[in-house]
């Protein structure tokens, strides 16, 4: 078949590769019909990642058509499915609790030392990034083989266009968790920083769970624009300075939660360059390393402070006096995609939620490295990239 | 066990010591050798299900990375032939010294054995959360040339080896199966030779 496989720093490649097959009983092989490149792609791309592998399948948002199933899949032939990025067993402990993400399964056993040596216990596997979750071939390709099948993936009625549905695989319920862990009252004003789709997404969430304001925080005028299509007010912190506005406009009280939806670029699961990467964001005082200060700086005494942007190693200058004076509670981790998938399709079956909003580029999988190079080199222009294999 | 922690001085169990003799007060072996001990996981199955599937030791080859196969011999005896370097296997008889249905199984090797070992599994009711289940695992590696080859494969981090063999139980009890990230069953033999 078919894929996009990684080979290095800014140097993705279509090659042909095996096919996947059944290994596990659990398993099915998806056809891919619609796969996106997301914004922690690019952190592959741009080679923060470690344990990448020349020839590692990368992709981790994708659905397609249920193509074959091992003995224990509960999935039929034909079937339409969205999968989750996270590989979750469905037995565990955590995933009793409908913690997917912290699943202790889906990871395979050589690969969860690494997770217990930086974090003190494995994370759960994830699709196409990188050997420290996992090692798993990714979406990007013509076929995936899923594990755990009769947990994931979720089945589309039939004639939904794959477009509605495909971002139930990561970002959407990455965007609802956040407002979620914001504990948002009716009434609240939210900041969301990062208008990237998680944030544009936590703007629509908050707002269908009672905020009364959202303000969005970015400089990419198209991304701010986008927020405003969805009632946001926004800030340009290229323009504005942040705080100060942020006070203004809640009259001295601070946004009642706050939500980081940018993270660190160098966000890194990053195992060897710890200190690297933190001398090199502490130098370059990136606004993308000072998100979370300034979220929390700008919070509201008592307030809630959502972090679904993704962070990996150590953060120095954490304002911890600020977060303690003030009271606030933090709530972050990776998504529990499982867990919301049905009622975020109801939602989007319902029009409560819009997705297709997101995407400014649709290309045939052959075109994937194009696709990376454009969503790596203009983020104001390019929110999403949906590749379709056979889109030519 | 508990009077031996009152003498170390606190309630952490000798896996996780800096002072003392935590081999003698993991209460296997007679001390001499290298051993790995304590290694826990907990299982989302009741004990009695554990127990059963490890007490039949022809099993264990599903889970333990090292273990090319076990047979077994009678109630209480059983053949392993163990993977080594340069393809080579070494093999033993083990003997189940002691157990308690549904609780622990200890065993040892018998004279002869290629690499002298015994170790013990213990499974710990966990309400909920199901059975926690501890391995402890001794060996002696002999002198000679075969005695440095043995050396040599266990010197691959036995302690974290007995860990991913733990994690693999725990998969394969709770989920049915072994993760693994092989794209087709080619990637999956190959990862298994």
């Amino acid at each position: 078949m078919r894929a996009l496989a990684w080979h290095g720093k800014h140097d993705v490649r279509v090659d042909t590769v095996d096919d996947p097959e059944i290994v596990n009983p659990r398993d099915a092989i998806i056809k891919v019909t619609a796969t996106a490149i997301c914004g922690s792609d690019l952190h592959l791309y741009d080679g923060y990642i470690p344990t990448m592998q020349s020839g590692d399948i990368l992709g981790h948002e994708f659905m397609g058509e249920v193509v074959e199933t091992g003995p224990k899949s509960t999935l039929k032939k034909g079937q339409q499915v969205v999968v989750p990025f996270t590989i979750a067993c469905g037995s565990c402990y955590h995933c009793g609790k409908h913690q997917y993400s912290a699943c202790d399964n889906g990871n395979p056993a050589d690969n969860q030392d690494i997770g217990m040596e930086l974090y003190g216990q494995p994370m759960s596997g994830l699709f196409g990034y990188s050997h420290l979750t996992g090692g798993y071939a990714g979406g990007q390709a013509e076929y995936v083989r899923v594990p755990f099948s009769d947990v994931g993936p979720i089945v589309i009625p039939d004639g939904v266009d794959d477009e509605k549905v495909l971002f139930l695989s990561d970002i959407l319920p990455t965007g609802w968790q956040a407002a979620e862990y914001a504990q948002i009252e009716p009434g609240d004003t939210v900041a969301v920083w990062g208008c990237g789709p998680v944030g544009l997404f936590a703007v629509q969430s908050a707002f269908l769970m009672g905020a009364a304001r959202v303000i969005a925080i970015d400089h990419f005028p198209r991304r701010l624009e986008l927020a405003k299509r969805f009632g946001a007010e926004t800030i340009n912190f290229e323009q504005s300075a942040v705080y100060e506005a942020l006070m203004e406009m809640t009259g001295g009280i601070g946004p009642d939660a706050v939500i980081d939806s940018v993270g660190l670029e160098a966000h890194g699961l990053f195992v060897d360059n710890v200190v690297d990467q933190i001398k090199a964001s502490t130098f370059l005082g990136t606004d993308r390393a000072h998100s979370i200060r300034q979220a929390i700086v700008a919070c509201r005494k008592g307030g809630r402070v959502s972090m679904p942007a993704v962070y990996g190693g150590l953060i120095d200058k954490f304002p911890l006096g600020a977060f303690m004076e003030k009271g606030l509670t933090l709530k972050t981790g990776q998504t529990h995609v499982q867990h919301y998938m049905p009622a975020l399709l109801n939602a989007i079956m319902e029009g409560k939620i819009d997705t297709t909003f997101l995407i400014s580029h649709r290309m045939d999988l052959e075109d994937a490295p194009k696709g990376y190079k454009m969503f790596h080199d203009d983020q104001d222009n390019v929110t999403k990239v949906v590749l379709k294999p056979g889109f030519n | 066990m508990t009077d031996t922690n009152v003498a170390h001085g606190d309630d952490a169990p000798p896996a996780s010591w800096k002072k003392g003799d935590a081999i003698a007060a993991a209460g296997i072996g007679d001390g001499k050798g290298e051993t790995v001990i304590g290694r826990s996981v907990t299982i989302n199955r009741p004990a009695a299900e554990l127990f059963a599937y490890f007490r039949d030791f022809a099993n264990l080859a599903t889970f333990m990375e090292n273990v090319d196969r076990i047979d077994v011999l009678d109630g209480k005896r059983s053949h392993w032939v163990v993977k080594a370097p340069g393809g080579r296997t070494v093999e033993w008889d083990a003997l189940v010294t002691d157990e308690a249905q549904d609780q622990f199984i200890a065993w040892a090797s018998e004279p002869g054995a290629d690499v002298a070992n015994s170790g013990r599994i213990e499974f710990r009711d966990a309400g909920a959360r199901g059975t926690v289940v501890t391995a402890t695992i001794l060996y002696d590696p002999p002198g000679g040339v075969i005695g440095k080859i043995i050396a040599k494969m266990f010197q691959r981090e036995p302690a974290i080896q007995a860990r991913r063999d733990l994690r693999r139980f725990k998969q394969l009890m709770e989920t049915g199966e072994i993760a693994t990230a092989a794209m087709n069953t080619r990637q999956r033999e190959e990862e298994l030779a």
